[in-house]
Protein backbone atom coordinates (compact mmCIF):
# COMPACT_ATOMS: atom_id res chain seq x y z
CA UNK A 1 0.00 0.00 0.00
CA UNK A 2 1.85 3.42 -1.06
CA UNK A 3 1.88 6.18 1.50
CA UNK A 4 -1.00 8.35 1.38
CA UNK A 5 -0.35 11.85 2.02
CA UNK A 6 -2.13 13.88 5.01
CA UNK A 7 -5.17 15.90 3.56
CA UNK A 8 -5.90 19.56 4.94
CA UNK A 9 -9.17 20.63 3.95
CA UNK A 10 -10.47 24.21 4.03
CA UNK A 11 -13.94 23.88 6.09
CA UNK A 12 -17.24 24.41 3.54
CA UNK A 13 -19.36 27.04 4.59
CA UNK A 14 -21.74 25.39 6.99
CA UNK A 15 -25.70 26.38 7.38
CA UNK A 16 -25.54 25.14 10.82
CA UNK A 17 -22.45 27.40 11.73
CA UNK A 18 -22.91 30.57 13.84
CA UNK A 19 -18.85 31.25 12.62
CA UNK A 20 -19.58 34.01 10.36
CA UNK A 21 -21.34 35.84 13.24
CA UNK A 22 -18.87 35.68 15.69
CA UNK A 23 -17.43 38.79 17.45
CA UNK A 24 -14.87 39.82 19.57
CA UNK A 25 -17.57 41.33 22.36
CA UNK A 26 -15.21 43.06 24.40
CA UNK A 27 -13.53 45.39 21.17
CA UNK A 28 -16.89 46.13 20.52
CA UNK A 29 -17.88 46.68 24.19
CA UNK A 30 -15.02 49.38 24.00
CA UNK A 31 -15.61 50.57 20.23
CA UNK A 32 -19.62 51.11 21.06
CA UNK A 33 -18.29 52.55 24.11
CA UNK A 34 -16.86 55.16 22.49
CA UNK A 35 -18.87 55.85 19.40
CA UNK A 36 -21.80 56.47 22.56
CA UNK A 37 -19.69 58.85 24.47
CA UNK A 38 -18.18 60.42 21.13
CA UNK A 39 -22.01 61.01 19.47
CA UNK A 40 -23.72 62.00 22.24
CA UNK A 41 -21.07 64.24 24.53
CA UNK A 42 -18.58 65.55 21.57
CA UNK A 43 -20.61 65.95 18.47
CA UNK A 44 -24.02 66.69 20.16
CA UNK A 45 -22.86 68.23 23.55
CA UNK A 46 -25.38 66.41 25.71
CA UNK A 47 -24.24 64.75 29.24
CA UNK A 48 -26.71 62.53 29.32
CA UNK A 49 -29.06 60.02 27.65
CA UNK A 50 -32.29 58.79 27.61
CA UNK A 51 -33.40 54.84 26.69
CA UNK A 52 -36.76 53.20 26.41
CA UNK A 53 -36.32 50.19 28.14
CA UNK A 54 -38.90 47.82 26.97
CA UNK A 55 -38.03 44.51 28.99
CA UNK A 56 -36.11 43.26 25.79
CA UNK A 57 -32.83 42.42 25.12
CA UNK A 58 -31.94 45.45 22.73
CA UNK A 59 -32.85 48.27 24.84
CA UNK A 60 -31.53 46.57 27.76
CA UNK A 61 -28.05 45.85 26.26
CA UNK A 62 -28.23 50.36 24.77
CA UNK A 63 -28.93 50.81 28.46
CA UNK A 64 -26.06 48.84 29.59
CA UNK A 65 -23.81 50.18 27.02
CA UNK A 66 -25.05 54.16 27.90
CA UNK A 67 -24.15 53.10 31.20
CA UNK A 68 -20.20 52.26 30.23
CA UNK A 69 -20.18 55.56 28.46
CA UNK A 70 -21.66 58.07 30.40
CA UNK A 71 -22.15 56.54 34.00
CA UNK A 72 -25.51 55.33 36.11
CA UNK A 73 -26.47 58.87 36.70
CA UNK A 74 -26.94 60.19 33.85
CA UNK A 75 -28.47 57.24 31.83
CA UNK A 76 -32.30 57.59 31.93
CA UNK A 77 -34.57 54.43 31.59
CA UNK A 78 -38.52 55.47 30.12
CA UNK A 79 -40.71 52.22 30.52
CA UNK A 80 -43.66 52.94 28.51
CA UNK A 81 -46.11 50.33 28.91
CA UNK A 82 -49.86 50.26 27.09
CA UNK A 83 -52.63 48.40 28.94
CA UNK A 84 -52.10 45.39 27.04
CA UNK A 85 -48.60 45.08 27.63
CA UNK A 86 -46.90 41.79 28.83
CA UNK A 87 -46.33 42.20 32.67
CA UNK A 88 -43.50 40.29 32.58
CA UNK A 89 -42.12 43.05 30.01
CA UNK A 90 -42.15 45.24 32.88
CA UNK A 91 -41.11 43.30 35.25
CA UNK A 92 -37.95 42.78 32.71
CA UNK A 93 -37.30 46.37 32.42
CA UNK A 94 -37.24 46.56 36.20
CA UNK A 95 -34.88 43.94 36.56
CA UNK A 96 -32.40 46.03 33.74
CA UNK A 97 -32.79 49.51 35.72
CA UNK A 98 -32.53 48.16 38.99
CA UNK A 99 -29.08 46.15 37.69
CA UNK A 100 -28.02 49.27 36.38
CA UNK A 101 -29.16 51.70 39.33
CA UNK A 102 -29.98 53.99 36.70
CA UNK A 103 -32.95 56.60 37.22
CA UNK A 104 -36.12 55.42 35.54
CA UNK A 105 -39.56 56.76 34.66
CA UNK A 106 -42.89 55.06 34.05
CA UNK A 107 -45.11 56.36 31.18
CA UNK A 108 -48.35 54.31 30.64
CA UNK A 109 -49.05 55.25 27.09
CA UNK A 110 -52.71 53.86 27.08
CA UNK A 111 -54.74 56.99 27.41
CA UNK A 112 -52.81 58.18 24.11
CA UNK A 113 -53.34 55.57 22.63
CA UNK A 114 -56.81 54.95 23.34
CA UNK A 115 -57.53 58.60 22.60
CA UNK A 116 -56.99 58.85 19.15
CA UNK A 117 -58.12 54.49 17.99
CA UNK A 118 -61.18 55.11 19.70
CA UNK A 119 -61.81 57.61 16.67
CA UNK A 120 -60.67 54.34 14.32
CA UNK A 121 -62.42 51.51 15.60
CA UNK A 122 -61.92 49.53 12.87
CA UNK A 123 -57.91 49.90 13.11
CA UNK A 124 -56.54 46.97 12.41
CA UNK A 125 -53.54 45.27 15.08
CA UNK A 126 -50.84 46.59 12.86
CA UNK A 127 -52.50 49.92 12.44
CA UNK A 128 -52.82 49.76 16.19
CA UNK A 129 -49.00 48.65 17.02
CA UNK A 130 -47.87 51.48 14.61
CA UNK A 131 -50.12 54.50 17.12
CA UNK A 132 -48.31 52.39 19.64
CA UNK A 133 -44.90 52.77 18.64
CA UNK A 134 -45.33 56.53 17.24
CA UNK A 135 -46.91 57.54 20.80
CA UNK A 136 -44.01 55.68 22.34
CA UNK A 137 -41.38 58.16 20.48
CA UNK A 138 -43.40 61.06 20.91
CA UNK A 139 -43.27 60.72 25.14
CA UNK A 140 -39.69 59.34 24.35
CA UNK A 141 -38.82 62.93 22.31
CA UNK A 142 -40.48 65.11 24.99
CA UNK A 143 -38.67 63.34 27.95
CA UNK A 144 -35.86 63.97 25.81
CA UNK A 145 -36.37 67.75 26.12
CA UNK A 146 -37.39 67.81 29.68
CA UNK A 147 -34.52 66.12 31.06
CA UNK A 148 -31.72 67.14 28.83
CA UNK A 149 -31.01 63.61 27.74
CA UNK A 150 -30.54 62.71 24.23
CA UNK A 151 -32.68 59.42 22.97
CA UNK A 152 -30.74 56.53 22.20
CA UNK A 153 -32.20 54.11 19.28
CA UNK A 154 -32.30 50.80 19.82
CA UNK A 155 -32.52 48.52 16.41
CA UNK A 156 -30.43 45.82 15.55
CA UNK A 157 -29.62 44.88 12.28
CA UNK A 158 -31.37 42.20 12.19
CA UNK A 159 -34.42 43.80 12.76
CA UNK A 160 -33.82 46.77 10.24
CA UNK A 161 -32.84 44.54 7.22
CA UNK A 162 -36.43 43.06 7.55
CA UNK A 163 -37.97 46.25 8.10
CA UNK A 164 -39.42 45.06 11.48
CA UNK A 165 -40.01 48.56 13.35
CA UNK A 166 -42.55 51.13 12.34
CA UNK A 167 -41.01 53.74 10.27
CA UNK A 168 -40.23 57.00 11.68
CA UNK A 169 -40.91 55.85 15.55
CA UNK A 170 -38.11 52.91 16.49
CA UNK A 171 -35.70 54.08 14.16
CA UNK A 172 -35.85 57.79 14.70
CA UNK A 173 -33.68 58.89 17.91
CA UNK A 174 -30.46 60.02 16.31
CA UNK A 175 -28.18 58.01 17.84
CA UNK A 176 -28.18 53.99 17.02
CA UNK A 177 -25.40 51.66 18.98
CA UNK A 178 -26.87 48.32 17.99
CA UNK A 179 -27.85 48.70 13.65
CA UNK A 180 -24.89 46.95 12.68
CA UNK A 181 -25.26 44.13 14.85
CA UNK A 182 -27.35 41.32 13.98
CA UNK A 183 -29.60 39.84 16.53
CA UNK A 184 -27.03 37.08 17.09
CA UNK A 185 -24.74 39.61 18.04
CA UNK A 186 -26.68 41.59 20.06
CA UNK A 187 -27.42 38.11 22.25
CA UNK A 188 -23.58 37.33 22.63
CA UNK A 189 -22.48 41.23 23.20
CA UNK A 190 -25.44 41.11 26.03
CA UNK A 191 -24.29 37.90 27.80
CA UNK A 192 -20.77 39.73 27.97
CA UNK A 193 -21.68 43.20 29.49
CA UNK A 194 -24.19 41.16 31.91
CA UNK A 195 -27.63 41.95 31.23
CA UNK A 196 -29.59 39.42 33.10
CA UNK A 197 -30.09 35.74 31.54
CA UNK A 198 -33.85 35.96 31.44
CA UNK A 199 -33.57 39.48 29.05
CA UNK A 200 -31.28 37.45 27.45
CA UNK A 201 -32.84 34.02 26.74
CA UNK A 202 -36.58 35.09 26.59
CA UNK A 203 -38.66 35.25 23.28
CA UNK A 204 -38.00 38.58 21.56
CA UNK A 205 -41.59 40.25 21.40
CA UNK A 206 -42.34 43.83 19.49
CA UNK A 207 -45.26 43.17 22.35
CA UNK A 208 -47.79 44.94 20.49
CA UNK A 209 -49.89 42.47 20.21
CA UNK A 210 -50.73 39.70 23.15
CA UNK A 211 -48.87 36.67 22.66
CA UNK A 212 -46.63 38.23 19.58
CA UNK A 213 -43.30 36.90 18.77
CA UNK A 214 -40.67 38.74 16.60
CA UNK A 215 -39.66 34.87 15.02
CA UNK A 216 -43.39 34.02 15.68
CA UNK A 217 -44.19 37.05 12.88
CA UNK A 218 -41.11 36.61 11.02
CA UNK A 219 -41.88 32.76 10.10
CA UNK A 220 -37.68 31.97 11.07
CA UNK A 221 -35.75 32.35 13.96
CA UNK A 222 -33.47 34.95 13.87
CA UNK A 223 -30.19 33.12 13.93
CA UNK A 224 -31.02 31.14 10.73
CA UNK A 225 -32.74 34.64 9.54
CA UNK A 226 -28.86 36.18 10.13
CA UNK A 227 -26.93 33.07 9.10
CA UNK A 228 -28.42 33.79 5.83
CA UNK A 229 -28.38 37.59 5.84
CA UNK A 230 -24.69 37.73 6.03
CA UNK A 231 -24.17 35.85 3.14
CA UNK A 232 -26.86 37.81 1.48
CA UNK A 233 -25.16 41.06 2.52
CA UNK A 234 -22.00 39.63 1.82
CA UNK A 235 -23.83 39.49 -2.17
CA UNK A 236 -24.27 35.88 -2.64
CA UNK A 237 -27.21 34.41 -4.54
CA UNK A 238 -29.91 32.25 -3.54
CA UNK A 239 -28.27 29.57 -5.83
CA UNK A 240 -25.21 29.73 -4.45
CA UNK A 241 -27.19 29.61 -0.58
CA UNK A 242 -28.90 26.48 -1.70
CA UNK A 243 -26.14 25.06 -2.73
CA UNK A 244 -24.37 25.50 0.73
CA UNK A 245 -27.23 23.96 2.30
CA UNK A 246 -29.58 26.83 3.12
CA UNK A 247 -33.46 25.40 2.60
CA UNK A 248 -34.81 27.79 -0.65
CA UNK A 249 -37.85 28.24 1.40
CA UNK A 250 -35.98 30.24 4.13
CA UNK A 251 -33.46 31.88 1.44
CA UNK A 252 -36.68 32.90 -0.26
CA UNK A 253 -38.24 34.65 3.05
CA UNK A 254 -35.56 36.62 4.43
CA UNK A 255 -34.89 37.47 0.72
CA UNK A 256 -37.99 38.90 0.37
CA UNK A 257 -38.76 40.71 3.24
CA UNK A 258 -34.73 42.44 2.80
CA UNK A 259 -36.33 43.44 -0.89
CA UNK A 260 -39.50 45.10 0.13
CA UNK A 261 -38.20 47.20 2.96
CA UNK A 262 -34.81 49.36 1.15
CA UNK A 263 -37.55 51.99 1.46
CA UNK A 264 -37.57 51.69 5.27
CA UNK A 265 -33.84 52.16 5.24
CA UNK A 266 -34.06 55.67 3.82
CA UNK A 267 -35.05 59.42 4.51
CA UNK A 268 -37.92 60.43 2.44
CA UNK A 269 -38.50 60.62 -1.12
CA UNK A 270 -38.23 64.12 -2.43
CA UNK A 271 -39.03 65.04 -6.20
CA UNK A 272 -35.16 66.66 -7.38
CA UNK A 273 -35.96 69.48 -9.73
CA UNK A 274 -32.32 71.36 -8.96
CA UNK A 275 -29.02 70.46 -9.13
CA UNK A 276 -28.81 71.50 -5.56
CA UNK A 277 -31.26 69.25 -4.17
CA UNK A 278 -30.42 68.11 -0.47
CA UNK A 279 -28.97 64.75 -0.26
CA UNK A 280 -28.56 64.35 -3.75
CA UNK A 281 -25.95 66.88 -4.96
CA UNK A 282 -25.95 69.32 -1.56
CA UNK A 283 -23.80 66.89 0.31
CA UNK A 284 -22.98 67.42 3.38
CA UNK A 285 -22.53 64.53 6.51
CA UNK A 286 -24.65 64.68 9.77
CA UNK A 287 -21.74 65.84 12.05
CA UNK A 288 -20.65 68.78 9.30
CA UNK B 1 22.26 59.65 10.87
CA UNK B 2 20.51 59.37 13.82
CA UNK B 3 16.63 60.88 13.76
CA UNK B 4 13.88 61.23 16.04
CA UNK B 5 10.87 60.23 14.53
CA UNK B 6 7.00 60.59 15.37
CA UNK B 7 3.66 60.13 14.77
CA UNK B 8 0.44 61.68 16.21
CA UNK B 9 -2.79 59.91 15.96
CA UNK B 10 -5.42 63.29 16.62
CA UNK B 11 -9.30 63.88 16.16
CA UNK B 12 -9.67 67.12 14.43
CA UNK B 13 -12.44 69.14 14.97
CA UNK B 14 -14.98 69.02 11.51
CA UNK B 15 -14.71 71.46 9.12
CA UNK B 16 -13.08 74.05 11.49
CA UNK B 17 -9.38 74.65 9.94
CA UNK B 18 -8.98 77.34 12.54
CA UNK B 19 -9.04 74.84 15.94
CA UNK B 20 -7.10 72.59 13.92
CA UNK B 21 -4.06 74.61 13.26
CA UNK B 22 -4.59 75.47 17.07
CA UNK B 23 -4.33 71.88 17.79
CA UNK B 24 -1.53 71.89 15.67
CA UNK B 25 0.00 74.15 17.82
CA UNK B 26 -0.42 72.45 21.23
CA UNK B 27 1.32 69.47 19.73
CA UNK B 28 3.82 71.69 18.96
CA UNK B 29 4.24 72.69 22.08
CA UNK B 30 4.26 69.59 23.44
CA UNK B 31 7.22 68.49 21.57
CA UNK B 32 9.17 71.79 21.86
CA UNK B 33 8.84 70.16 26.16
CA UNK B 34 10.69 67.21 25.10
CA UNK B 35 14.39 67.18 26.15
CA UNK B 36 14.73 65.24 23.25
CA UNK B 37 14.06 67.25 20.45
CA UNK B 38 12.05 65.50 17.53
CA UNK B 39 13.33 65.87 14.07
CA UNK B 40 10.42 64.45 11.93
CA UNK B 41 6.70 64.37 12.80
CA UNK B 42 4.23 62.81 10.95
CA UNK B 43 0.30 63.72 10.89
CA UNK B 44 -3.14 61.73 9.52
CA UNK B 45 -5.19 62.59 6.37
CA UNK B 46 -7.29 65.14 6.41
CA UNK B 47 -6.04 66.74 9.67
CA UNK B 48 -7.05 69.97 9.41
CA UNK B 49 -10.41 69.62 8.13
CA UNK B 50 -11.81 65.96 9.25
CA UNK B 51 -12.08 63.28 6.67
CA UNK B 52 -15.89 62.60 5.43
CA UNK B 53 -17.33 66.16 4.46
CA UNK B 54 -18.90 65.38 1.07
CA UNK B 55 -19.67 68.53 -0.38
CA UNK B 56 -18.05 70.28 2.39
CA UNK B 57 -14.10 69.61 0.91
CA UNK B 58 -15.11 73.06 -1.02
CA UNK B 59 -15.58 74.99 2.45
CA UNK B 60 -12.48 73.70 3.80
CA UNK B 61 -9.67 73.10 1.05
CA UNK B 62 -6.93 75.58 0.29
CA UNK B 63 -3.76 75.90 -1.55
CA UNK B 64 -0.73 74.22 -0.40
CA UNK B 65 1.26 77.36 -0.02
CA UNK B 66 -1.37 78.90 2.63
CA UNK B 67 -1.34 75.87 4.43
CA UNK B 68 2.57 76.21 4.96
CA UNK B 69 2.35 79.71 6.15
CA UNK B 70 -0.36 79.06 8.32
CA UNK B 71 1.22 76.10 9.73
CA UNK B 72 4.41 78.28 10.55
CA UNK B 73 2.88 81.08 11.74
CA UNK B 74 1.49 78.12 14.38
CA UNK B 75 4.98 76.53 15.01
CA UNK B 76 6.35 80.15 15.53
CA UNK B 77 3.98 81.52 17.60
CA UNK B 78 4.11 78.11 19.92
CA UNK B 79 7.65 77.70 20.50
CA UNK B 80 9.84 80.00 21.47
CA UNK B 81 13.39 78.46 20.77
CA UNK B 82 14.08 80.72 17.21
CA UNK B 83 16.86 77.68 16.44
CA UNK B 84 13.71 75.52 16.30
CA UNK B 85 13.45 72.91 13.59
CA UNK B 86 11.20 70.78 12.49
CA UNK B 87 10.00 68.71 9.71
CA UNK B 88 6.25 67.61 9.42
CA UNK B 89 4.14 65.90 6.81
CA UNK B 90 0.17 66.17 7.16
CA UNK B 91 -2.70 65.79 5.51
CA UNK B 92 -5.44 68.11 4.39
CA UNK B 93 -8.08 69.01 1.54
CA UNK B 94 -6.60 71.36 -1.17
CA UNK B 95 -7.31 73.52 -3.43
CA UNK B 96 -4.97 73.67 -6.74
CA UNK B 97 -5.50 74.77 -9.69
CA UNK B 98 -8.71 75.14 -9.77
CA UNK B 99 -9.61 71.40 -8.83
CA UNK B 100 -9.86 69.74 -5.41
CA UNK B 101 -7.89 66.99 -3.93
CA UNK B 102 -6.89 64.97 -0.81
CA UNK B 103 -3.60 65.78 -0.20
CA UNK B 104 -0.19 65.68 1.97
CA UNK B 105 2.23 68.05 2.29
CA UNK B 106 5.86 67.81 3.63
CA UNK B 107 7.47 71.28 5.03
CA UNK B 108 10.47 72.04 7.29
CA UNK B 109 9.25 74.44 9.84
CA UNK B 110 11.89 77.08 12.02
CA UNK B 111 11.42 78.95 14.90
CA UNK B 112 12.81 81.99 13.22
CA UNK B 113 14.52 82.84 10.01
CA UNK B 114 17.82 82.69 11.65
CA UNK B 115 17.53 78.55 12.29
CA UNK B 116 20.45 76.56 11.10
CA UNK B 117 17.99 75.51 7.89
CA UNK B 118 15.19 77.29 6.15
CA UNK B 119 11.48 77.00 6.27
CA UNK B 120 10.26 75.55 3.21
CA UNK B 121 7.23 74.11 1.79
CA UNK B 122 9.42 70.38 -0.16
CA UNK B 123 6.36 68.46 -1.53
CA UNK B 124 2.97 68.20 -1.93
CA UNK B 125 1.98 64.65 -2.94
CA UNK B 126 -1.74 64.60 -4.20
CA UNK B 127 -3.43 61.51 -3.08
CA UNK B 128 -3.39 58.86 -6.03
CA UNK B 129 -5.75 56.11 -5.61
CA UNK B 130 -9.19 57.55 -4.32
CA UNK B 131 -11.54 54.60 -2.61
CA UNK B 132 -15.07 55.27 -4.26
CA UNK B 133 -16.47 52.43 -2.56
CA UNK B 134 -18.47 51.55 0.17
CA UNK B 135 -18.45 54.01 3.19
CA UNK B 136 -15.71 56.11 0.45
CA UNK B 137 -17.05 58.57 -1.92
CA UNK B 138 -13.75 60.23 -2.66
CA UNK B 139 -13.84 60.61 -6.45
CA UNK B 140 -17.43 62.42 -6.23
CA UNK B 141 -15.62 65.40 -4.35
CA UNK B 142 -12.17 65.35 -5.08
CA UNK B 143 -9.73 65.08 -8.19
CA UNK B 144 -6.81 61.97 -8.79
CA UNK B 145 -3.36 62.90 -7.82
CA UNK B 146 -1.16 61.52 -11.00
CA UNK B 147 2.14 61.31 -9.62
CA UNK B 148 4.13 59.64 -6.76
CA UNK B 149 7.53 61.37 -6.27
CA UNK B 150 10.26 60.32 -3.81
CA UNK B 151 11.80 64.35 -2.92
CA UNK B 152 15.12 65.08 -0.95
CA UNK B 153 15.03 66.84 2.63
CA UNK B 154 17.59 67.11 5.54
CA UNK B 155 16.86 64.49 6.52
CA UNK B 156 17.46 62.20 3.27
CA UNK B 157 14.65 60.92 0.70
CA UNK B 158 11.23 60.70 1.96
CA UNK B 159 7.75 59.84 0.01
CA UNK B 160 4.39 60.68 1.19
CA UNK B 161 1.26 57.98 0.71
CA UNK B 162 -2.21 58.42 1.63
CA UNK B 163 -4.73 55.68 2.93
CA UNK B 164 -5.19 53.69 0.03
CA UNK B 165 -2.29 54.95 -1.81
CA UNK B 166 -0.21 52.09 0.45
CA UNK B 167 -2.98 49.57 -0.43
CA UNK B 168 -1.28 48.58 -3.75
CA UNK B 169 1.96 48.01 -3.32
CA UNK B 170 2.65 49.37 -6.95
CA UNK B 171 2.52 52.78 -4.89
CA UNK B 172 5.42 52.33 -2.30
CA UNK B 173 7.11 50.36 -5.16
CA UNK B 174 7.31 53.74 -6.86
CA UNK B 175 8.47 55.60 -4.01
CA UNK B 176 11.43 53.28 -3.15
CA UNK B 177 12.40 52.77 -6.93
CA UNK B 178 13.41 56.74 -7.21
CA UNK B 179 15.39 56.28 -3.33
CA UNK B 180 12.82 56.97 -0.65
CA UNK B 181 14.63 55.82 2.25
CA UNK B 182 11.14 56.69 4.80
CA UNK B 183 7.92 56.38 3.62
CA UNK B 184 4.81 58.49 5.20
CA UNK B 185 1.24 56.75 5.55
CA UNK B 186 -1.24 59.14 6.32
CA UNK B 187 -4.67 57.54 6.98
CA UNK B 188 -8.00 57.70 7.81
CA UNK B 189 -9.14 54.14 8.30
CA UNK B 190 -12.44 53.77 9.58
CA UNK B 191 -13.02 50.81 11.71
CA UNK B 192 -14.35 47.25 10.79
CA UNK B 193 -15.31 44.00 10.94
CA UNK B 194 -14.34 43.67 15.05
CA UNK B 195 -14.40 39.24 14.50
CA UNK B 196 -10.69 38.59 15.80
CA UNK B 197 -8.50 39.98 17.95
CA UNK B 198 -8.17 43.37 16.13
CA UNK B 199 -10.22 44.63 13.67
CA UNK B 200 -10.13 43.96 10.15
CA UNK B 201 -9.30 47.01 8.75
CA UNK B 202 -6.17 47.38 11.29
CA UNK B 203 -5.00 43.82 10.54
CA UNK B 204 -4.97 44.61 6.70
CA UNK B 205 -2.58 47.55 7.97
CA UNK B 206 -0.31 45.62 9.92
CA UNK B 207 0.27 43.21 7.12
CA UNK B 208 0.38 45.98 4.13
CA UNK B 209 2.72 48.55 6.64
CA UNK B 210 5.31 45.41 7.69
CA UNK B 211 5.31 44.12 3.84
CA UNK B 212 5.91 47.47 2.66
CA UNK B 213 8.97 47.62 4.88
CA UNK B 214 10.29 44.24 4.32
CA UNK B 215 10.02 44.52 0.76
CA UNK B 216 11.46 47.65 -0.09
CA UNK B 217 13.72 48.39 3.08
CA UNK B 218 12.20 51.40 3.97
CA UNK B 219 11.26 52.93 7.68
CA UNK B 220 7.24 53.30 7.27
CA UNK B 221 5.56 56.14 9.54
CA UNK B 222 2.23 55.47 9.64
CA UNK B 223 -0.27 58.41 11.06
CA UNK B 224 -4.09 57.36 11.33
CA UNK B 225 -7.18 59.67 12.67
CA UNK B 226 -8.93 58.72 15.54
CA UNK B 227 -12.43 59.74 17.10
CA UNK B 228 -15.57 59.40 15.40
CA UNK B 229 -17.55 61.10 12.31
CA UNK B 230 -20.93 60.05 12.40
CA UNK B 231 -20.82 56.10 12.99
CA UNK B 232 -17.43 55.50 11.18
CA UNK B 233 -14.68 55.40 14.03
CA UNK B 234 -11.27 55.85 12.80
CA UNK B 235 -8.60 53.19 14.40
CA UNK B 236 -5.73 55.10 14.94
CA UNK B 237 -2.83 52.86 15.75
CA UNK B 238 -0.04 55.40 14.68
CA UNK B 239 2.93 53.37 14.16
CA UNK B 240 6.28 53.39 13.22
CA UNK B 241 8.39 50.47 11.44
CA UNK B 242 11.91 49.72 10.64
CA UNK B 243 13.27 48.23 7.11
CA UNK B 244 13.46 44.88 8.62
CA UNK B 245 9.39 44.90 9.01
CA UNK B 246 9.52 44.92 12.99
CA UNK B 247 6.87 48.00 14.44
CA UNK B 248 9.28 50.06 16.80
CA UNK B 249 6.31 51.13 18.35
CA UNK B 250 2.50 51.47 18.40
CA UNK B 251 -0.30 54.38 19.83
CA UNK B 252 -3.43 52.68 21.06
CA UNK B 253 -6.72 51.76 18.90
CA UNK B 254 -8.49 54.35 20.35
CA UNK B 255 -7.79 58.51 21.83
CA UNK B 256 -5.08 60.79 20.87
CA UNK B 257 -1.38 59.75 21.10
CA UNK B 258 1.97 60.61 20.43
CA UNK B 259 4.09 58.07 19.07
CA UNK B 260 7.56 58.10 18.64
CA UNK B 261 10.99 56.58 18.30
CA UNK B 262 14.92 57.01 17.81
CA UNK B 263 16.10 55.68 14.00
CA UNK B 264 19.04 55.42 12.42
CA UNK B 265 19.10 56.36 8.67
CA UNK B 266 21.82 54.15 7.92
CA UNK B 267 19.79 50.69 8.87
CA UNK B 268 18.48 50.87 5.53
CA UNK B 269 21.17 50.28 3.35
CA UNK B 270 22.19 47.19 6.18
CA UNK B 271 18.81 45.66 5.47
CA UNK B 272 18.48 46.36 1.70
CA UNK B 273 22.50 44.47 2.33
CA UNK B 274 20.89 41.31 3.66
CA UNK B 275 18.07 41.29 2.03
CA UNK B 276 18.20 42.52 -1.61
CA UNK B 277 14.74 43.06 -2.88
CA UNK B 278 14.51 46.70 -4.05
CA UNK B 279 18.08 45.63 -6.08
CA UNK B 280 16.39 42.49 -7.57
CA UNK B 281 13.64 44.99 -8.38
CA UNK B 282 15.27 47.44 -10.30
CA UNK B 283 17.27 44.67 -12.19
CA UNK B 284 13.71 43.25 -13.42
CA UNK B 285 12.00 46.26 -14.34
CA UNK B 286 12.39 46.73 -17.58
CA UNK B 287 10.46 43.02 -18.12
CA UNK B 288 8.02 44.76 -15.40
CA UNK B 289 7.53 48.06 -17.17
CA UNK B 290 6.60 45.64 -21.00
CA UNK B 291 4.47 44.16 -19.05
CA UNK B 292 2.85 47.31 -17.91
CA UNK B 293 3.22 48.86 -21.13
CA UNK B 294 1.45 45.87 -22.34
CA UNK B 295 -1.07 45.86 -20.07
CA UNK B 296 -2.15 49.56 -20.70
CA UNK B 297 -1.82 49.52 -24.09
CA UNK B 298 -4.24 46.30 -24.68
CA UNK B 299 -6.60 46.07 -27.45
CA UNK B 300 -9.54 44.38 -28.86
CA UNK B 301 -12.90 43.34 -28.41
CA UNK B 302 -13.03 43.43 -24.45
CA UNK B 303 -13.76 46.22 -21.79
CA UNK B 304 -10.81 48.24 -20.87
CA UNK B 305 -9.24 47.08 -17.64
CA UNK B 306 -10.70 49.24 -14.88
CA UNK B 307 -12.92 48.74 -11.70
CA UNK B 308 -15.08 46.24 -13.67
CA UNK B 309 -12.07 44.11 -13.74
CA UNK B 310 -11.88 44.28 -9.68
Amino acid sequence: MPERLPVYAAPADDPESDANLVINAPAVTVWLTAFLRDQIVIHRGFQRAIVGISGGVDSALTAFLCVRALGPQNVIGVRMPYRTSSPESLEHADIAIRELGIQSVTVDISAMVDAYLASVPEASDRRRGNVMARCRMIVLFDLSERYGALPVGTGNKTERLFGYFTWHADDSPPVNPLGDLYKTQVWALARHVGVPEAIVTKPATADLIEGQTDEGDFGISYRRADRILVYLLRGYGTERLVRIGFPEAEVLLVREKLDRTHWKRHMPTTAMLTTTSINDYYLRPVDY
Amino acid sequence: MTIQVAAAQVRPRKADYQANLEMLGDLFEQLAESTTPTDLLTLPETILSGYFLEGGVRDVARPADAVFEDILAVFRSRCVDPEAVLDVSLGFYEEYRGQYYNAALYATLTGSDHAACAARLHHVHRKFFLPTYGVFDEQRHVTRGRTITAFDTRLGRQALLICEDAWHSVSAALAALQGARIIHILSASPGTDFHGPTPGNLACWDRILQGIAVEHGVFVVYAGLVGFEGGKGFTGSSCIVDPWGKQLVAAPLLGPALVRAEIEADDVTIARTSMPLLSDLESALGDIAAHFHALAAREGPEEPRGRSDA
